[in-house]
This record gives structure tokens, C-alpha cells and sequence, in this order.
């Protein structure tokens, strides 16, 4: 009965060593999209996998189809992701449909503060309503739309000669959108080391979020805004405003005058193949792509300047967020596992490490850091832009609200059919549909 | 005698199961064999149509599964049928539609002729022919799209070279234009072939008696054309239109790679106006109703399509 008794226990002590090593040693998959930064998380997180004992296992998926995939995958319920890296205008829906778990009670359990972290961050990946303090995701990566441009070309004495005898003014970076364009007008069509070159490459692609991500960095500093402060969900009057329709006009003639042909589909990844065959002076992409940039042998090395999005005409300047927060799916069965990678990733040295891997830290001891401007060639201009942004509808509903102004947009600026005004219109009334339909309005 | 396997068979089977057996009628027998493949088709097919039915009366939407599903009557199908949008997606599939039919027949069918008469290379000559059908429409949607790049691509070069029209200064997938025709010319490109091969089989299924005895009515070439080829392919070109027309009014794969349905809405087929309603807008009962309404159009001309071709046969 004894020698039983021993063997029930030895039997049970194995079984709880082997229960307990399996809940130890999960295996994780982090979804995000196919991109570099994701490469960089990819090696950040072998530190995860030494410390704790889970194996990481990663689900990318090109930007393109990023949002498709994923969408249907939490909605679907899907357990393929235990933590998912997802677009900022995804919280709201995933908050609201619980897809993602609530972590205000994990991060004060673990001592993580949101007010450590860039506050357009936490408010643009992690808060769900908007400006209250109901957290979803951990602000994983900043990011933001910017320009680059062809540092030395502007340096050029002869093209910075021409460029004076034309403008009256010193060819530098473009502090406001007129100069932009006046700078995109005089690169277009120019010969430069026996190459024709065009002024500057922006988004222009009508699938998924492109020619909306590239028009609103614009229409944000000529003066548009989502609705009215006062009164939600009312648009007429802000997102129609003449500074708004101002601003369309300019991103058309943008468009009109300063592309290279044959771009009317172009978004980040055609901007970046743009920009390193040196096909580009100027372009509009997010700050994601600048560490690429810094080692391209055509355009590393110095060769390329970073701008903060320029001022409009009134002196505002905004810049479109870009960048996701980390979540745990709702759907996984590894919840515990996920929220150990979480509380890793919030570390300052695994926060300092991503960003010297080129990953954009959002968490302030990182970018306050008084080393940080000087990091790298683009961290000062990433900073400044950073505390500028504003985002898209973060709604429930912001993939409708999403493919009507991708419609409205690329109607005008690209295919060049009715006015500015009449794609703002029809914009408002295809966003009020969307609201009604809510029961928002 | 040897024991055949039909007595093993019998042999091995338990007396008790023998006997239920013996006692199904014939009729019994036949829908134990049918029936599992008739379980398939209603839970594949008929099902799915059920629920879809369903859902185009109500606001589902399957990204929102915490909203309370309301029952919205025929809104859905009014919306659709009154939104100019959807007309304007309905054209632009028409255009790509008929167009797309007409010279794939057009092509296909002359191809078909010159490769039925017996030359040096006839089979490498049809080998190459068919390769691009052969080839995904994933493939065939960025290559096409490297063609016709202003700045790089063949297409562009080639009108320079003919036109003298700056190959930079125009693009075939951008605006100006062209991008309903350049859909029409990759899809031509891919899919005439497969006519072809259908009016090759019906050419060859021509017995050359007939045209023996034309001769010696001394019935002209041109004349044994229209009284003798053409109305014996007919049957084979029509049923190869209705493969198309199925196949191009469901077109999704080759023009979201071209266009992504742009610039604007030029090229903004039904089929991908459909996909984005549910699957990016998420408003699934909306996208049901307008699923709903697609199928009985493809079904409807389909049907009239198929009493015409079996009168054709009947002739």
C-alpha cells in the first residue's frame, strides 16, 4: 500500500513537472506585416525565446493584403495569432467585437505606465474610446509619414544655380508644401547623371489605403479635420472646409505635375524602389523605410535627407500617424504566454535594442533620450514628426469609411473626374452613411 | 469452379447485414450510393445559398458579431439597385464582358482555322499558342503590368516605335482611358487560346466527306465556309462563349493585379466591387444581396444562353 502510495506520488509529481514545463515553453505567434521591421522583431525576440523558454513563431503578411488577412482572422475567431501587431485604426473594431484582451489590469499589475510612452501613441495604438484610458495594445511601433529627398542633388552647385536663377531662392529641404512642389517642378523631367528624373514620388494606390494615407498627410496642414469638435460625427463645414478642398487640389496637382509615369497605383513599397533607383528627388513614404535608405549603396551613406511633412499655407503642419500597438488576441489559448512577451517587449533595454535594430521605439526613456537625435541621421526628423500626428477614423467601421475615401480620392486625383469640392461632398455623404448605419448619427 | 470476388464478397458478409440488405428495394440501394454525394452538394452549396438568402435581408456584419442583426427587408436590394455606383460597376463589367468575348472569338476561332490546315510546325505552332493559358492569372497580372509601365515597358516602346507617341507620355493602366481597354487585351491575350482549342475540336469533328461532297457540287471555298464550317462550330463557339462569359463576368485575379479596379472606378469589375463590400467594408448582408443579385444575372443569361444552344443542336 506504501510502495503505492509512493508510485501515485511520483507519478503525480512527474506529471506536474511535465504539466508545468509545458506551460512554460509555449509556442507563440506574433502576426504582423511583411516588412523590415518585422525582420528586426525577428531577431529582437530571440532574446524573448532565450529568457523565457517560449519559441516565437511569426505569421507575416505583405501590406497589401495585411488588413485582409488579419481582419478575417480575428473575426473569424481565429487562434492562428496569440499576439498580433495590428493597424491603428483596428482598435476600435477589435476593442468593441473583442478581439483584443483589455490590459489595464496587466499593466498595472506589471507596472507599466502608459505615460512612459510618446502620448500620441498610446492615444493612436492603444485607447479605445479614444482620449479615455482603456488600453488594447502596448504602442509597439511608431511611425509616420514623412519625405526624403535627395540630399546631394540639392547640393549640387550646378542644379542649386539653376534652381536659384529659377526661384529666386536657395535650393534646401522644403519647409512648406509650396515649396515642395516648386522643388518637385524643377526636378521633373531634369537629366541628372545621364538619367531623366522626376520630381517626387506619393501614394497613389487605390486597393487598400494608399492614395487616403498620402492625401490626408496633405489635406491635415491645409486645414481639414474629421469632423467638428464640438459636435462628433458632424463633417459638413471641416471635412469640406475651402482648406480642405484647397489641399486635394494641391495633392491632384501634385499628381499632375511632379510623378513619374505610369504612377497611378504606387504606394510604400513602389516608393521605396522609386526613391533607391534614383528615380526620385523627393518622396513621401513612412518613417519605416529610413533605415533601409541609410544603407542602400544609391542612396545611403549621406546621400539623403529627411523632412518633417511641410507646412500649409496657413503655417499648420500635420503629419499622418502611422504605426501599431501589440495586442493579445482575445482567440488565443496562450494568453499567459503572450502577455510575458508583452511585459519583455515594454522593457527599456529590449525598447533600447529595437530601436538601435531599427525598429521605431515609442517609449519616451528611449526617445528622450539625450543621445537619441543624434542616433541616427533620421531620428531627430522621426521625433518632430511624431509631435505632429494625427490618424483616420479609428472607428469600428473605419475599413467602409476607409474604401469610400480611397474611392473619392483616387476618382479625382488620379482619374481626374469632377472637382475637389465634389469628391469632399460625396465623402461626407458616404461617411454619413456609414455613421447612420451605426446608429452614431 | 473458381470463386469469383462477387462470392467472396457474399461470403464474408454477416449473415445479419446480408439479410438487411436483401430486404432494400433497388430504388433504396441507388440513394444509399447517391445520397452521400447529395449530403455534399446541399452542405457545399445549397446551404451556403440558403444563408446568403437569408443574410441579404438583415445589416449583418461579420466584423461586427456584437451588433444586433436586424431584419431590413428588401433595403439591401434597393440600395444596390438604386446606387448609380453599382450601375456604373454593371457597365464596366458589360464593356469588359463583350469585348473580351468578342475577340477572343474573333481570334480564337481564326487560329483555330489556320492551325486546322495541316502545315510544317502546326504542332509546335499550337504548343506555343496555348501557353498562356497555361500560365496563373497571379503571373500573368505582373507581367502584363511590367508591359505596360511608361517607362519600361514593351507596350509603350512598341506604339513610340509605330506612332512616335513618347512611350513615357501615356500610360495604359493609369488615367487617359486605355485601362478598360488594357484589361480587355491581357485577358484576350490569356484566354483566347481556350477558345481556340474548342473551335479546333469542333473543326476537327467536321468529316471531310462533307466538304468532298461540297466540291463536287462545286461549291465555292467561301461558300463551304458559311453553309458547311460555321454552322458545324457553331455549337462548339457557343459553348465556349458561355465558358467565358461565366468565367469573365466572375473576373477577380488579373484586373485587381493590373488596376485594383482604378484609376478611379474605371476598372472597378462587379466581382471586385463585390469583394470589397464583404470582405473589406465587412457589410455582409449588403454584399449578400448584391451576391444574390449577380447570380440570378450570371444564372438567368445563362439559362436563356443554354435553351438557344440546345435549339442550335437540335437543328
Amino acid at each position: 500500500m506504501k510502495r503505492a502510495h509512493m508510485a501515485s506520488v511520483a507519478a503525480l509529481s512527474l506529471a506536474a513537472a511535465f504539466a508545468s514545463s509545458a506551460a512554460q515553453a509555449e509556442n507563440l505567434t506574433l502576426c504582423w506585416a511583411a516588412w523590415d521591421p518585422a525582420n528586426a522583431l525577428v531577431e529582437l525576440s530571440k532574446d524573448f525565446e532565450k529568457q523565457s523558454g517560449h519559441k516565437m513563431s511569426f505569421e507575416f503578411v505583405p501590406w497589401p493584403n495585411f488588413a485582409d488577412r488579419m481582419l478575417n482572422e480575428l473575426n473569424s475567431g481565429g487562434k492562428l495569432c496569440d499576439l498580433m501587431i495590428g493597424d491603428s485604426q483596428w482598435i476600435g473594431g477589435s476593442a468593441e467585437n473583442g478581439h483584443y484582451v483589455k490590459l489595464n489590469d496587466f499593466f498595472d499589475a506589471n507596472g507599466i505606465k502608459m505615460s512612459d510612452f510618446v502620448p500620441a501613441t498610446v492615444t493612436g495604438y492603444s485607447e479605445w474610446p479614444k482620449n479615455t484610458p482603456n488600453y488594447w495594445a502596448l504602442p509597439a511601433f511608431g511611425d509616420v509619414v514623412g519625405w526624403t529627398y535627395r540630399k546631394d542633388w540639392f547640393e549640387r552647385p550646378e542644379i542649386q544655380a539653376d534652381f536659384k536663377a529659377k526661384y529666386g531662392r536657395d535650393l534646401v529641404a522644403p519647409q512648406t508644401f509650396a515649396e515642395l512642389k516648386d522643388i518637385a517642378q524643377f526636378f521633373q523631367g531634369r537629366e541628372i547623371d545621364g538619367k531623366t528624373v522626376y520630381g517626387a514620388s506619393i501614394y497613389t494606390e487605390r486597393g487598400s489605403e494608399g492614395i487616403t494615407m498620402g492625401v490626408m498627410d496633405v489635406l491635415y496642414s491645409f486645414g481639414f479635420k474629421y469632423e467638428n469638435p464640438d459636435k462628433p460625427y458632424d463633417m459638413q463645414g471641416f471635412v469640406n472646409s475651402p482648406g480642405a478642398v484647397a489641399g486635394l487640389e494641391f495633392y491632384k496637382s501634385l499628381y499632375d505635375c511632379c510623378v513619374a509615369p505610369g504612377t497611378s497605383n504606387t504606394y510604400m513599397g513602389e516608393g521605396i524602389d522609386a526613391y533607391k533607383s534614383g528615380q526620385v528627388a523627393l518622396q513621401m513614404n513612412f518613417a519605416f523605410t529610413w533605415p533601409g535608405f541609410e544603407v542602400d549603396p544609391n542612396v545611403g551613406g549621406g546621400r539623403t535627407g529627411y523632412l518633417v511633412n511641410p507646412a500649409g499655407p496657413g503655417g499648420e503642419r500635420f503629419a499622418q500617424l502611422g504605426g501599431q500597438g501589440i495586442s493579445v488576441v482575445a482567440y488565443s489559448d496562450k494568453q499567459a504566454a503572450a502577455l510575458e512577451y508583452i511585459k519583455w517587449f515594454a522593457q527599456p533595454e529590449v525598447q533600447a535594442k529595437w530601436w538601435s535594430m531599427g525598429g521605431f521605439s515609442c517609449l519616451r526613456a528611449v526617445v528622450e533620450d539625450p543621445a537619441f537625435p543624434t542616433s541616427q541621421p533620421y531620428a531627430q526628423t522621426f521625433l518632430d514628426s511624431m509631435a505632429v500626428v494625427k490618424d483616420f477614423w479609428a472607428e469600428p467601421s473605419y475599413a467602409t469609411l476607409l474604401q469610400a475615401s480611397q474611392k473619392r480620392f483616387h476618382d479625382y486625383v488620379v482619374a481626374g473626374n469632377g472637382t475637389a469640392q465634389e469628391a469632399l461632398d460625396g465623402l461626407i455623404a458616404d461617411w454619413t452613411e456609414v455613421f447612420e448605419d451605426d446608429g452614431k448619427m | 469452379m473458381s470463386e469469383s470476388a462477387i462470392d467472396r464478397v457474399a461470403a464474408a458478409t454477416p449473415a445479419g447485414v446480408a439479410r438487411r440488405i436483401r430486404g432494400l428495394s433497388d430504388r433504396a440501394i441507388a440513394w444509399l450510393f447517391v445520397a452521400p454525394a447529395i449530403f455534399l452538394l446541399l452542405a457545399v452549396n445549397i446551404f451556403p445559398l440558403i444563408w446568403t438568402i437569408r443574410l441579404s435581408f438583415t445589416n449583418y456584419a461579420a466584423n461586427r458579431p456584437n451588433r444586433e442583426v436586424e431584419w431590413v427587408g428588401l433595403r439591401n436590394y434597393e440600395r444596390i439597385l438604386t446606387d448609380a455606383d453599382t450601375w456604373a460597376n454593371m457597365q464596366t463589367t458589360a464593356h469588359f464582358l463583350v469585348w473580351t468575348l468578342f475577340f477572343q472569338v474573333l481570334i480564337g476561332f481564326t487560329l483555330a482555322w489556320l492551325i486546322n490546315r495541316k502545315f510544317r510546325g502546326n504542332d509546335l505552332a499550337t504548343t506555343l499558342i496555348v501557353m498562356p493559358m497555361m500560365l496563373s492569372p497571379a503571373v500573368v497580372g505582373n507581367f502584363w503590368t511590367f508591359l505596360y509601365q511608361p517607362q519600361i515597358g514593351l507596350i509603350n516602346y512598341a506604339v513610340e516605335f509605330v506612332t512616335g507617341i513618347p512611350a513615357s507620355s501615356f500610360s495604359m493602366l493609369g488615367p487617359g482611358g486605355w485601362a478598360r481597354w488594357a484589361i480587355v487585351i491581357v485577358d484576350t491575350w490569356m484566354w483566347t487560346p481556350f477558345v481556340m482549342l474548342i473551335c479546333l475540336a469542333g473543326l476537327r469533328s467536321i468529316p471531310d466527306s462533307i466538304y468532298e461532297a461540297a466540291e463536287i457540287d462545286r461549291a465555292s471555298k467561301w461558300r463551304q465556309f458559311w453553309t458547311i464550317t460555321i454552322p458545324l462550330v457553331l455549337p462548339f463557339l457557343m459553348l465556349a462563349v458561355l465558358f467565358r462569359g461565366i468565367e469573365n463576368f466572375k473576373m477577380f485575379d488579373l484586373v485587381v493585379l493590373l488596376t485594383g479596379g482604378g484609376p478611379g472606378d474605371e476598372t472597378l469589375l462587379a466581382s471586385i466591387d463585390l469583394k470589397r463590400e464583404a470582405f473589406e467594408k465587412w457589410r455582409t448582408g449588403h454584399s449578400s444581396a448584391y451576391a444574390i443579385i449577380l447570380f440570378v444575372t450570371v444564372f438567368g443569361l445563362a439559362s436563356i444562353y443554354v435553351k438557344a444552344l440546345n435549339k442550335l443542336k437540335e437543328r
